[in-house]
């Protein structure tokens, strides 16, 4: 197999020593810049590519891998230790993992974290090096429809996030997607809820959103509440993952792998829906389904996958056509040009070192990630042994930074203050804070691509459903809406055979 | 104990995120000196956009090229994104009166002015030079059925909306004014002009190669490898001279009356005195000659449109008008 040898001869480069420490140095930048809120992946190698410029390509792409790779997984640590994600793949991340975090098993979480993002990546990468090719004529081929429709079945999914009331879970999602609509709408020019304020034009970003809703407001619900309940301090657990942890991660490993390597490889918004869609995919698959909300490790285990296997993904479409797909593949396609590289269909022919060099350090950029991460959990785990006035101060000076990092704006430390305190309100009157941040996630892209596709079609509405992918879709999620409540009234009428039934229908799925 | 770990842990995140954010912050100690002889000392330029985007680039190789040449010590370079530039912009009005800070700026900030409504206005700044410029092509996918412009406006003619044409940018920006002024001139109403903003290059791309769109308009740059590869077709290019390595003719030589070029350029703060103008004008001329940036050049891709002083303050006066002009028959500004 050509690509095989192609892809040896990669790992003799990337294996040389000296190239061995730019992906260690990489991968050690990556998950530090990746735990501070408000420096992504892409921000980062934006601002390391002047110091880069002394290198050799190789080098320097060598270690823009291990920054790719360990911004990705740095950004859970922050999320599940202390609610603060760090970039917009590890928002989901926090919603169980903080809650595992706080119930004591916050090493076990990361632990899980790690693995997901290593398996994930390993496979992702392996799905690059072999199937880029076909992978890429396919994603070419998606169009507005497609993501539109992928967007309902989101839509859809968002019922089980929803929490025990729906009136206020959707309540919560209006307010999220209220917050997607700020900024100036991209098809006609107008500004949409921004006051006049011209920061407020190109929206609000989903990590100062996450982090004022979820790390900010929950300080100041504690701060208000403190004197009442007493300070316990976070037991820490146990170091490692239980058997029964590992029994119930490499599903959703997988799954997470088979979710976020094709939403990597097409162009529509970044790893924040994958990460979405492999949750509640974990959530409906789950035999513990009620332990979500409280610490479930599926719903780190797979999201954390999710967001591996897409940032591989979406180096396919940048290395076979010169497309980048995310903020970070925009940067690394820069990076690449001004060192007199044309990334395009024919990068492979005219520098095959160079790209099986970088494909091979990102297994290389995986395993030291690996074997960087796992002893040091139990480590970041103690953090939450600190009283907890002190932590949660911690908490907001950290999230500050990152507010301010993003922009050095002190527009935004206000913006974060308000997000802050809406956060707060909302868990004062009983509004679960996921929903919001889902429909943040999820309201500008569904707009986005609904009107591109109506524009596409000149306002045929049936536009949105003439491609064989998205028909394939709504047929999806009309199972989705009819099949559950059948199934449930079937089971009503065998109900003593409903315990047997269970175990076995789920292994089918 | 636990503590002075955490504590220790945080510091040295700390540290890294600011030698990440910003990689030369020391150049603000000596602010202000800089006599006409010898390097410009504690220079700093704004970029009014995220860090990678086509004006951080440009600033960060500018800002290279002018230490590597010994004409300046450390050049500090920032960002304030948001608002199509705006907000930079705004920010640069409010240094008035300063003489150590420049702005990279272009095309997408004069439309950006009137889309946003800004306060701040580009007429506000002290116009230092162009540097840069890059011609937008037609482009069609392999395959289409348009495969002269000719093809392309007899369809478009008679039937604007069936024929989408996709953009890398919003409403104001390069992308957009190329299908509408080339609308202008060859008889389409702008107003009936279907175009499909895209969330960047790679998106738009994409758009081109899946035959979502029947045609876009983009920077060369973004479709250059894919042309050659023969992925895509570039039916003209809208520069005054056809573009060297690619096989297109220009706008004008197909009986379209239409040059317009997407561009780069330095502003200074309001109130910069003559003789600091002057030693701007000197910098940046000075840079241009280098090997460093003519290198960079090559190697980006980028085409040569050097200007400076009053000359490029027309320019920019001619292009703030033509952009008004066009976004008034639109609708966008009253």
């Amino acid at each position: 197999m050509d690509a095989l040898t192609e892809l040896l001869n990669g790992f003799v480069t990337a294996a040389h020593p000296t190239n061995l420490l730019y992906a260690f140095v990489g991968v050690l930048l990556g998950t530090a810049i990746g735990v501070l809120p408000g420096i992504g992946p892409a921000m980062a190698i934006a601002l390391l590519l002047p110091l880069t410029y002394s290198l050799e390509p190789t080098q320097a792409f060598i270690m823009f891998a291990g920054i790719y790779y360990g911004g990705m997984y740095g950004g859970s640590t922050t999320s599940i230790l202390l609610n603060t994600p760090g970039e917009s793949a590890s928002v989901v991340t926090a919603i169980e993992g903080n809650k595992m975090a706080r119930k004591g098993r916050a090493a076990a979480a990361l632990a899980t974290a790690a693995i997901g993002s290593f398996i994930a990546g390993t496979i992702g990468t392996l799905c690059l090096a072999l199937l880029a090719p076909a992978i890429v004529q396919l994603a070419v081929k998606m169009g507005a429809p497609d993501y539109f429709a992928v967007m309902v079945l989101a839509f859809v999914a968002v019922t089980t996030v929803l929490g025990s009331s729906k009136v206020r879970g959707v309540a919560a999602l209006a307010i999220g997607l209220l917050i997607g609509l700020i900024g100036i709408d991209p098809t006609s020019g107008q500004q949409r809820l921004t006051l006049g304020l011209p920061e407020l034009a190109d929206g609000i970003d989903v990590v100062v959103v996450a982090v004022g809703l979820f790390a900010v407001g929950e300080a100041l619900w504690i701060a208000a509440h403190l004197r009442r309940t007493p300070a316990d301090i976070i037991t820490v657990g146990a170091a490692r993952m239980s058997r029964e942890d590992w029994r119930r991660s490499w599903k959703p490993w997988l799954r997470g792998t088979a979710i976020g390597f094709p939403f990597g490889a097409i162009p529509a918004g970044g790893a924040e829906i994958p990460t979405f869609l492999s949750y509640v995919t974990e959530k409906k698959l789950s035999k513990h389904p009620e332990e979500f909300g409280h610490g479930a490790i599926e719903g780190v285990a797979g999201p954390e996958a999710t967001n591996n296997a897409s940032a591989a993904g979406g180096l396919v479409p940048l290395l076979t056509l010169g497309i980048p797909t995310t903020a970070t593949a925009a940067v690394m396609l820069g990076a690449f040009q001004s060192y007199g590289i044309q990334p395009g269909p024919r990068l492979l022919e005219t520098q095959p070192e160079l790209v099986w060099g970088l494909v091979a350090s990102l297994f290389i950029g995986n395993a030291i990630l690996l074997a960087l991460n796992l002893p040091l959990a139990p480590i970041w785990a103690k953090l939450l042994r600190i009283p907890r006035p002190y932590l949660y101060a911690g908490i907001l000076f950290f999230a500050s930074i990152g507010a301010y990092a993003a922009n050095l704006s002190t527009f935004d430390l206000w913006l974060l203050l308000l997000l802050g305190a809406l956060g707060f309100a909302m868990r004062r009157f009983g509004l679960p804070v996921v929903p919001a941040i889902i429909g943040i996630i999820l309201g500008p892209v569904a707009e986005e691509q609904l009107r591109r596709a109506l524009q596409i079609s000149d306002g045929q509405l049936s536009g949105l459903y003439d491609t064989w992918f998205s028909k394939t879709v709504y047929f999806v999620i009309l199972l989705v809406l009819v099949v559950p409540p059948v199934v449930n009234s079937v089971r009503k009428r065998r109900k003593p055979t409903d315990r047997e039934l269970q175990p076995s229908e789920r292994a089918g799925d | 104990m636990q503590a002075r770990t955490w504590f220790t842990s945080i510091t040295a995140a700390v540290t890294l995120a600011v030698l990440a954010a910003g990689c030369g912050v020391s150049a603000d100690d000596n602010a202000s000196g800089g006599t006409s002889s010898g390097p410009v000392e504690g220079l700093r330029i704004l970029v009014p956009n995220s860090p990678g985007s086509g004006y951080d680039t440009t600033a960060r190789a500018a800002a290279k090229a002018m230490q590597d040449a010994k004409l300046t010590d450390t050049v500090e370079v920032f960002n304030t994104a948001g608002a199509g530039g705006t907000v930079g912009l705004q920010r640069l009005v409010n240094e008035k009166g300063k003489d150590d800070i420049l702005m990279q700026m272009g095309l997408g900030v004069v439309g950006a002015v009137f889309t946003n409504k800004s306060k701040a206005t580009l007429q506000d700044t002290v116009p230092i030079a162009r540097m840069v410029s890059e011609a937008e092509a037609i482009v069609v996918p392999k395959g289409s059925p348009y495969t002269s412009l000719e093809q392309l406006v007899t369809a478009w003619k008679a039937d604007p909306g069936k024929v989408p044409v996709g953009g890398a940018s919003n409403a104001g920006g390069p992308d957009h004014l190329t299908p509408m002024l080339l609308a202008k001139a060859v008889g389409v109403q702008p107003k009936s002009v279907n175009y499909v903003a895209y969330d960047g290059g790679g998106e738009l791309l994409t758009a081109i190669l899946g035959k979502k769109v029947a045609f876009a308009a983009t920077g060369i740059g973004e479709v250059a490898e894919q042309a050659k590869s023969g992925d895509v077709k570039i039916l003209a290019v809208t520069s005054e001279q056809p573009v060297e390595g690619i096989d297109a003719p220009t706008l004008k030589s197909l009986d379209v009356d239409l040059v317009f070029t997407n561009w780069r350029g330095i502003v200074g703060p309001p109130g910069l005195s003559a003789e600091k103008q002057q030693q701007y004008n000197e910098l940046l001329t000075k840079m241009h000659e280098s090997s460093q940036w003519k290198q960079t050049l090559a190697d980006q891709g980028w085409t040569d449109s050097f200007q400076t002083g009053d000359e490029f303050k027309t320019f920019l006066t001619s292009e703030n008008d033509r952009v008004a002009g066009v976004l008034r028959e639109l609708g966008l500004v009253a």
